[in-house]
């Protein structure tokens, strides 16, 4: 069991009430994470409408079309923006949702981890992606 | 995981009808939580009958009339009986608050209901549980000891290097208008226990009681000690499971706005990285 949870269960030990509340101490962690939060939500409203113009831009064309706009420089960079943006929102609200719920420490540890491994995942594919077409390799 | 669902032997069974005083023209129905520790029983919800023509306006009132005419065995907290000491904090009508500034007609106007406890069975009665998700003592009494402990960890008190000047330390009267809207939270205990945050993380969240207290003393402008303050406070855990959930501004029954308060301590925290 790790030492906070020891700490905490009062079958398994004997611990003063403020003890408990001081538990390992402050983390000196936390700022950063509630900062980047607000500013990523912020930027995600501009970024997410540019996106969604985009996409609508693409409706009822061909893929060499679609290809076209995406490679338009303009283009790539919000695109890439929106994903840098919405990935890392996303890794910091799934994070602060496995950290409210999952209270065992494997488990919370593996789903942090995974949380993190999905993000990382899914931004890199979509950069990829962008980037080949905004550099001049389409499919 | 968090625990959504009750321990088995937690499970609320049908307790005791009590018989309504004879006589009586107009009554009121009381459900309420019972449980002993020494009786090994599951808790139960006990029904009494109120004579209302006989008793005050409160549901404080309404509990000790039941303690002196009906059942002696029901245990609560009380004692200023006007709002100021927070000792009778609990759960009335799926709201948290004080049993003796709530009035009885108060509680049953569906206007200060939560929208999420609107009941099907409106039977008419009032149902009276102990402050939620906290370790229940007996009946209506739940064990605060973590909650005091936290509000301690805060250290409410003035802390400077300078040495003390002869007279107080002086304080501008805006300075002093800042602390307003905090200094009268009583530590009834009804805001952190309506929190879900604090529900779930209450051994590392500090919840929105005592960090309101930490607000309190962190605006203080005769304080010297901000900075400490702010570092104690800087952690995934005491100080950002507080998520905006807003149960505390709706409950506290002093009319105080803790999630306020924390959201101020969460823009100091910002500031000084800026």
């Amino acid at each position: 069991m790790a030492q906070e949870q020891i700490r905490q269960d009062t079958r398994v030990s004997i611990r003063t009430p403020r003890a408990r509340v001081r538990g390992l101490g402050v983390a000196h962690h936390g700022v950063n994470h509630w900062w980047l939060q607000r500013i990523t939500a912020v930027t995600n409203t501009v970024l997410m409408l540019a996106f969604v113009v985009i996409i609508a831009n693409m409706a009822g064309r061909s893929y060499a079309d679609a290809v076209h706009i995406v490679a338009n420089p303009f283009v790539s960079i919000i695109l890439i923006l929106a994903l840098l943006s919405v990935t890392l929102h996303m890794r910091i609200g799934m994070q602060v949702i496995i950290e409210d719920y999952v209270h065992a420490q494997a488990t919370k540890i593996a789903a942090v981890f995974a949380n993190n491994v999905y993000a990382v995942l899914v931004a890199v594919a979509c950069l990829y992606a962008v980037l080949r077409i905004g550099f001049g390799q389409p499919a | 995981m968090a625990q959504f669902n009750l321990p088995k032997n937690s499970q609320i069974t049908q307790g005791k009808a009590w018989p309504a005083p004879p006589g009586a023209k107009s009554l009121q129905t009381f459900k309420i939580y019972r449980w002993n520790p020494d009786d090994g029983a599951n808790p139960r919800i006990d029904t009494y009958q109120v004579d209302r023509e006989d008793c005050g306006p409160m549901v404080l009132d309404a509990l000790l009339w039941i303690k002196n005419k009906v059942d002696s065995t029901l245990v609560f907290r009380r004692s200023c009986r006007e709002g100021i000491c927070g000792s009778c904090a609990m759960n009335i009508e799926g709201q948290n608050a004080l049993a003796c500034t709530m009035g009885i007609d108060e509680c049953k106007n569906p206007d200060n209901a939560l929208p999420v406890m609107t009941r099907k069975d409106k039977d008419g009665a009032i149902r009276i549980y102990p402050l939620p998700h906290m370790p229940v003592l007996k009946d209506l009494v739940p064990d605060l000891t973590n909650f005091y402990a936290q509000h301690a960890a805060i250290e409410p008190w003035l802390q400077t290097e300078t040495p003390a000047p002869e007279k107080e330390w002086r304080q501008t009267p805006e300075d002093r208008s800042r602390l307003d809207g905090l200094y009268e939270c009583i530590l009834c205990a009804c805001c952190s226990t309506s929190c879900p945050s604090y529900w779930w993380n209450g051994d590392k969240f500090l919840g929105p009681a005592a960090l309101l207290q930490a607000y309190r003393w962190l605006i203080d402008s005769r304080d010297e000690n901000t900075g400490d303050r702010l570092d104690n406070l800087h952690d995934p855990f005491r100080l950002y499971r507080c998520h905006t959930i807003m149960n505390c501004a709706n409950t506290c029954p002093k009319s105080l706005n803790p999630a306020k308060a924390i959201a101020e301590i969460k823009k100091m925290m910002v500031e000084r990285t800026l």
